[in-house]
């Protein structure tokens, strides 16, 4: 092979490991399956639990679908890393000539893809399931698009300093369960501000405003948090 | 020189594994790392391979392009041997299909090119890991138990492999507890004498 072959641009690494990511994904389907079953069951389970009164359920609604939402987002990111960390992957991706950051991004874009856009895009059917008027749907699905980027950033965050650790499932959430404190609430108030027929676009302006935040400065964490697990 | 590492010292947590390590290695040269189970083997290579770097005290230089082969393979278990071996972000190597195919094909894997890496043994997974020194060309190799796992012929390919490396100008580094298997071509580095 020649050696003087030019090195990857930093799109072309961004794109070689979304792609290995998406087809690892596309092979094992459960794991992508696993956050909206269990979205799917913990919805159904609430009219159970609290009574079939339609107007208290949707009252209630962005609450249940926002929190459900946050705890299918927590139950698979903190896997996010780990079979990278298992199988020697991210030995490989550390000693890269591209920054881990990069890397990291891409790997979580392709998890988020599976995993939050996905929830985000069945969310309304489980809207309907709760009886959540129809006006908050809209701003249910927008919401949790731009809540699942954070979301799943911060969980991913969570999982490369936790990776190294056995049974790190309890740390991880106490990390990153306080972070995730300020995406459900502006999401929650988003959603309960469409249903009362107000104009939740202020919350989305600022859900939106930390989606993009954290896709900037969450991956700069990520990679000295990596190489730190890879350290010890 | 392809590596160059002086005084170097290996940390694990608050213990201190070895130090004073020196080691050059050019073209042309094969080193063996040997000491007993846990003396640092693993992880000096580490540190010399720049995977770890808290632990690691001391001047490590090394050639621009190098192969690390770690003991996990670095393979996922879902996807297809091709599919495995396009990627493979340290060397920043994108072989071409047909090229991957003639070197699963070296490792004697013909016919297992687009089966999920799963479905193979340990020993076959381990070829699929190895069939990575043919699609690369950086000159310095480190590997890290490369022999694990492999049967007769794979160690005999193995050590075709590397000595046809080194005789290209290449140089490896590895650890084994297999007593020199190159005879007068290799060195032995052994870490027992730095051990703290």
């Amino acid at each position: 092979m020649p050696s003087d072959r030019p090195l990857l641009s930093l799109r072309a690494a961004f794109l070689r490991q979304f792609l290995r990511n998406g087809r690892g994904i596309m092979r094992r389907p459960a794991d992508v399956a696993n956050p909206l079953l269990f979205f799917f069951m913990v919805i159904t389970l609430f009219p159970l639990g609290l009574g079939p009164d339609p107007i208290r359920l949707a009252t209630l609604a962005p609450g249940i679908l926002w929190v459900v939402a946050l705890l299918a987002s927590l139950m698979v990111s903190a896997k996010l890393f780990a079979s990278d960390f298992e199988d020697g992957s991210l030995e490989q991706l550390a000693l890269a000539p591209y920054p881990l950051a990069v890397t990291a991004l891409a790997e979580v874009c392709a998890h988020w893809l599976a995993t939050g856009f996905l929830l985000a895009l069945a969310s309304p059917i489980f809207g309907v399931m709760l009886g959540l008027p129809n006006e908050g749907l809209l701003t249910l699905l927008v919401s949790l698009l731009l809540g699942t980027i954070c979301l799943t950033l911060i969980g991913a965050l969570g999982s490369a300093l936790t990776v190294n650790i056995r049974r790190g499932g309890l740390l991880l959430s106490l990390l990153i369960i306080p972070l995730n404190v300020p995406v459900l609430i502006f999401g929650t108030a988003a959603v309960r501000e469409a249903v009362q027929g107000g104009n939740p676009e202020s919350w989305l302006a600022l859900l939106g405003g930390l989606a993009l935040g954290s896709l900037v400065v969450v991956p700069l964490a990520i990679g000295p948090a990596l190489r730190v697990s890879l350290d010890s | 020189m392809l590596l160059e590492a002086t005084q170097v010292a290996i940390e694990r947590g608050d213990r201190r594994l070895l130090s004073g390590v020196d080691l050059g290695v050019t073209g042309g040269e094969i080193w063996q790392l040997v000491g007993a189970n846990g003396v640092g083997k693993t992880s000096l290579l580490r540190g010399l391979a720049g995977v770890a770097t808290l632990g690691v005290i001391g001047d490590i230089r090394h050639a621009s392009t190098f192969l690390y082969l770690g003991h996990a393979s670095a393979l996922k278990l879902g996807l297809s041997a091709v599919d495995n071996l396009r990627w493979h972000p340290a060397c920043d190597v994108t072989a071409p299909p047909d090229q991957i195919c003639e070197a699963l094909a070296a490792v004697n894997l013909a016919g297992y090119e687009y089966r999920p890496v799963g479905a193979l043994s340990a020993g076959q997974q381990r070829r699929v890991a190895l069939a990575r020194l043919l699609l690369t060309d950086a000159p310095l190799w480190l590997l890290d138990e490369p022999f694990t796992a492999l049967d007769v012929a794979g160690c005999e390919w193995l050590e075709a492999c590397v000595r046809g490396h080194v005789s290209g100008g290449g140089a490896t580094v590895f650890t084994s507890h297999q007593p020199s298997r190159f005879g007068a071509l290799q060195q032995d580095l052994d870490l027992g004498q730095y051990a703290v």
